[in-house]
């Protein structure tokens, strides 16, 4: 057990140190390399941080909707299992609500010079919010529950807010909208070769990232599982004690 | 066949409770005729008749929303008296046929408010529909089966947490937000006349397929939620 702690301990330093090093390389690419865009210049560099967080705040909610799905799936079958699985959709869960925030951000960074308004509510745009307000209302659900419930309550919320992600996904095809049409898929307008670099480095950078601080926060939740079950059962020892 | 009956039991035992004692009716009926007076007083309706037309369809939904809100958390803290959701959890009928009975009951309840509101709010909005107005009666079940559907889900999901009457609104309002939307839409583009009958056909399909949706979701997952520990 100490040998295993010791090694992924090196692990997540190393990885840490890589994703760093990505993101570094990112930045100078964005900021940096890259010339200024025809109409818009020096304000599309925000894009290189917005695309990215939009992307990976499309998949987090499936890593949370998975470990929830797997939590319903053990709850009776094996609940140490179970547990592991709610650790997981836990952590999705606050990447989720800290990326999809920064996307929102950065996409109000972004509106206020590019369209001459902080916010629009058109489809896309709209969607997004929704999805945070769903994720921040998983998280508040798990606050309130009566313990030994949060698990079960908060993987049937998750259920019903991952039912959202794609309509999100869908909504600009469906709705007429004033978000720029899609960048990639069968769809998508595309992007001038020269600003690739850019784009891949901060969307790998930025997922190493978020995998990181997601595996950081699940291994805390563990922790404190771990430290509630020893609990437990200290109580359940103390009680089988028979008085003097 | 059975379920069916099933339901029918539950849904029986829910309109005799309110027969006998009309505490959702009353206090959503009162609610929401208290939003629609606050509302006249606050945008004086009569005066701009246009605007009114405008906002009225997202001021009824509201009144409604929020008036079942109150009615939502009454219908299973009825439950909890004398340990009768224990007993539901024992008994050997399907739990989701206990779900539907109650979502059926709830759905009747505020259809009532609705059919008692909707002469007052025209009254007092002073409205004229520019639209064809029988389309109403499409949107008007199908929007309060939205919010009554995942309502009804969402109080028994929070039924034994710490605050449950804060907790619903913040669990149902973001989900229902995109149903909320549609019947929005859909009732303002009759009121106005803006819509073309095509806008608002998919208005309704949207609404549609959103209850088609979220009542299978509500149907699987209840008995999940009502054995949660």
């Amino acid at each position: 057990m100490e040998q295993r702690t010791h090694s992924l301990r090196g692990i997540a330093w190393l990885w840490l140190g890589i994703a760093i090093a990505v993101l570094v390389v990112g930045f100078r690419q964005a900021i940096f390399l890259t010339p200024a865009e025809a109409t818009m210049g020096d304000l599309y560099r925000i894009f290189y941080y917005h695309l990215p967080h939009a992307i990976l705040g499309l998949i987090f909610p499936y890593v949370n909707l998975a470990a929830s799905l797997a939590f319903l799936f053990w709850r009776r079958r094996d609940p140490l299992k179970a547990l592991t699985a709610d650790a997981l959709a836990v952590a999705a869960a606050e990447v989720t609500v800290l990326y999809v925030g920064i996307c929102l951000a950065t996409g109000m960074l972004w509106g206020k010079p590019a369209w001459g308004i902080w916010w629009a509510w058109d489809a896309r745009l709209t969607s997004e919010l929704l999805l945070w307000l769903l994720y921040v209302s998983y998280l508040l659900l798990r606050r309130y529950s009566p313990s030994g419930q949060a698990g079960t309550l908060g993987a049937v919320l998750s259920v019903f807010a991952a039912i959202d992600v794609p309509i999100v996904y869908m909504s600009i095809q469906w709705w007429r909208t004033q978000h720029p049409a899609p960048v990639f898929g069968p769809n998508g307008g595309g992007i001038d070769r020269q600003f690739w670099p850019p784009v891949l480095w901060n969307i790998v950078g930025w997922l190493l990232w978020g995998v990181l601080i997601m595996l950081f926060r699940f291994a805390l939740e563990r922790r404190r599982q771990l430290a509630e079950q020893e609990a437990a059962l200290q109580a359940i020892e103390a009680s089988l004690e028979i008085p003097q | 066949m059975n379920y069916l009956r099933h339901v029918l039991d539950h849904l029986r035992k829910d309109l005799r409770l309110e027969w006998r004692s009309r505490d959702s009716i009353n206090g959503m009926l009162f609610f929401a005729l208290l939003v629609v007076v606050v509302f006249g007083l606050a945008f004086d309706p009569t005066g701009y008749p246009t605007t009114t037309r405008q906002i009225a369809g997202g001021v009824l939904w509201v009144a409604l929303l929020f008036a079942s809100i109150t009615a939502l958390n009454l219908s299973w803290a009825r439950e909890l008296r004398n340990q009768v959701l224990e007993a539901q959890r024992m008994a050997p009928s399907p739990a989701s046929a206990l779900f539907v009975g109650k979502a059926l009951a709830n759905m009747l309840f505020v259809l009532v408010v609705e059919a008692v509101l909707a002469p007052i709010f025209i009254i007092f909005f002073n409205l004229h529909v520019l639209g064809n107005a029988w389309l109403l009666v499409l949107i008007l079940p199908l929007g309060t089966w939205a919010l009554v559907v995942n309502g009804t889900f969402f109080a028994a999901l929070g039924l034994r947490a710490r605050n449950r009457e804060l907790l619903l609104p913040l669990l149902l309002l973001p989900i229902s937000l995109p149903a909320l939307l549609a019947m929005v839409q859909g009732t303002t583009g009759i009121l106005t006349a803006d819509l073309d009958s095509i806008q608002i056909k998919t208005w309704i399909e949207q609404l549609a397929g959103y209850d088609i949706v979220f009542t299978t979701i509500c149907i699987l997952l209840f008995e999940t939620v009502l054995n949660a520990e």
